[in-house]
């Protein structure tokens, strides 16, 4: 292997490793606040990624139908709980959160969809379609059990994924995707070519990263996800609701995973199911991390960005394994080095 | 006086095992209530049933409404506080944090006075200042009580309740948490007061209830309490002003 190949293989890998890191990071942010292991992260980037294809193609994207249906099928569950504790004044705003607000962002991209808008304008209506999903799987499916154990959350996720997945299938079919890249830009330094589309996915990572940051150190709703991780107990008596900070860490989720497979669309072809295997690899990052440590998940990410790069280049035929291989030495390192520190939680 | 709590037929039970039966106490809009007993009586289970912390059977009035069904973090935003037996505190956050996440529901309603309440609890806790950088969870035991009845204070409750403000404390300090806990009631809070430090507590306090096994044995203004010779005998008896 020549040094220009490595460079390009370095590229290549840390453009993927980028978004891996993403969904690492966000992986770890759920399990911290709400102690789900967020499976269903990779269908929220095929979401992202198929309903920006859609609208390339000047097409109603299916995830407009499915945040309707989804957002009804909250305001029913919202609307029934009301009844039954006696507070019917909140029925109002559960309408509006799950039947209007929904409604008008399907009106708006069955509107906006045919008119091909900007490239802009459609990420961010790709955006507006898929992250509020993410609040409405965490109250349909997890908030009813929120206190249930981290096993019984784990079910439910794997449960989730599975009905994801074959919403993916019912509302964009089996074909693939692929998006045109957002930049045909290339620069030469030296040896090696920097593709625009690299540059891309590695500055909008790190912008988010960093927004990220900035939004769990200064934003009082960022320190109560954190106080929320730290102590549920302490956090409640100071009026942080769990159920809040659920929905808030899956918006999050949301966000990340669909802007995930929005910057991934360009690099490979996107079907319906393709979001596990992205997951899974942002989730070898954050099993690096413990699932506790957010730059430990996003150096372990990009790590496996690099590996599956190089696998790919060596022994292509097996890279997923040599991947997923990593998990194994990763995990044995873990528990010789874990010590149990225990904290005086609950 | 309408009261401001007022809790009747109050009974928590852990699984089967009834740890608080048929309580009923009032508290009144700016006084000191406090409750005694001997441990396992059941205490810290009353506070955190008040709370919404656990659930319980018995109706809860505050402020004139039914509270026995709300959620703790609605509790918080109508002016209800709790700090509990164990604190609590977000240990992994700065100092400054931890009082930053009381004012929570304040900050939600965008309330201009949050940073006034930031001054009174410093000028209340000089100390919680020069250590504002800190971690919560390396601060000493006296300072973690002062971070604790901090960060409540920020939350402006308007029916506080301490669990035991003294706990571990020395002398010198137990006094200032006393006199902070005064100063309180002057300014209008109302505080329901759980201690094992008897004797502190119904001198600060307006009116007292023994609880024993569960149950409210005696009570009445504190005054008449420190002469019962019920509670003299078990309270306030050979352990002058320790902690049982
Ligand atoms: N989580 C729990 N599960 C089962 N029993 C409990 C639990 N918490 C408390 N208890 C029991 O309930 C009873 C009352 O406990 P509680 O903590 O309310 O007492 P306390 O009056 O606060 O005591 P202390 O003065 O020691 O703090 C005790 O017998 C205790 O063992
Ligand atoms: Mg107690």
């Amino acid at each position: 292997m020549n040094s220009e190949i490595a460079l390009f293989l370095i590229q290549d890998g840390l453009t993927n490793g980028a978004i891996y890191a993403l969904l690492a990071l966000a992986l770890v942010l759920v399990f911290a606040v709400t102690r789900v292991i967020f499976i269903p992260q990779g269908e929220f980037v095929a979401y992202g990624a198929l309903t920006l294809a859609s609208l390339q193609l000047g097409k109603l994207p299916g995830t407009a139908w499915l945040l309707l249906a989804a957002g009804m099928a909250v305001a029913i569950v919202e609307s029934v709980q009301a009844l039954r504790f006696g507070a019917v004044r909140r029925i109002p705003a559960v309408i509006f959160t799950y039947i209007i607000i929904p409604g008008s962002l399907f009106c708006l991209a069955w509107w906006a969809a045919p008119q091909k808008p900007a490239l802009t304008l459609q990420v961010l209506l790709a955006l507006l379609l898929v992250v509020p999903l993410g609040p409405m799987v965490y109250r349909l499916a997890y908030q009813p059990l929120a206190n249930a154990s981290v096993l019984v959350l784990l079910i439910i996720s794997v449960a989730v994924h599975f009905a994801m997945t074959g919403l993916g299938l019912v509302f964009f079919g089996a074909e693939g995707s692929r998006t045109p890249a957002f930049s045909d830009a290339h620069w030469k330094l030296g040896v090696l070519t920097i593709s625009g589309q690299s540059l891309w996915v590695i500055g909008t990572s790190l912008a988010l990263i960093v927004a990220l940051l900035l939004f769990f150190e200064h934003t009082i709703y960022g320190k109560a996800l954190r106080a929320t991780a730290i102590n549920r107990v302490g956090a409640r008596l100071v009026g942080v609701s769990p159920a809040m900070a659920g929905k808030l860490s899956f918006t999050l989720a949301a966000l990340i995973g669909a802007l995930s497979g929005v910057l991934i669309a360009p690099i490979t072809t996107i079907y319906y199911d393709s979001g596990f295997l992205v997951g899974l690899k942002g989730f070898v990052g954050a099993i690096v991390g413990g699932l506790v440590s957010y730059p430990i998940a996003a150096a372990g990410a990009l790590l496996v960005g690099l590996l599956e790069a190089y696998a790919s280049f060596w022994a292509s035929a097996y890279k997923e394994v040599i991947v997923f291989t990593l998990i194994i030495p990763v995990l044995v390192w873990r528990s010789l080095t874990t010590h149990h520190i225990e904290e005086d939680e609950e | 006086m309408s009261a401001l709590l007022e809790v009747r037929g109050l009974c928590v039970a852990y699984g089967k095992v009834e740890a608080v039966h048929q309580a009923a106490l009032r508290v009144e809009e700016g006084r000191i209530v406090t409750v005694i007993g001997p441990n396992g009586a059941g205490k810290t289970t009353l506070l955190a049933a008040l709370m919404g912390m656990l659930p319980a059977r018995g109706s809860v009035s505050y402020a004139g409404k039914d509270i026995a069904r709300i959620e703790p973090e609605q509790r918080v935003s109508r002016g209800l506080c709790l700090v509990p037996e164990r604190r609590e505190l977000f240990a992994a956050m700065t100092v400054e944090d931890n009082l930053v996440l009381g004012a929570f529901h304040r900050y939600r309603k965008s309330d201009p006075t949050i940073g006034a309440d930031f001054k009174q609890v410093y000028q209340l806790f000089p100390r919680l200042q020069e250590r504002r950088r800190q971690l919560a969870g390396t601060l000493s035991g006296g300072e973690r009580q002062m971070l604790a009845l901090g960060r409540a204070l920020m939350s402006r409750p308007r029916l506080l309740m301490l669990d035991e403000p003294s706990l571990g404390l020395a002398p010198l300090i137990v006094r200032d948490i006393f006199r902070v806990i005064g100063g309180l009631r002057e300014s209008g809070v109302s505080i329901l007061l759980v201690e094992q430090n008897a004797r502190a507590a119904l001198q600060v306090a307006d009116y007292g209830y023994v609880l024993e096994t569960g149950e409210i044995a005696v009570e009445g203004p504190s005054a008449d309490l420190v002469s019962d010779p019920r509670v003299i005998e078990s309270y306030l008896g050979l352990v002058s002003g320790g902690a049982g």
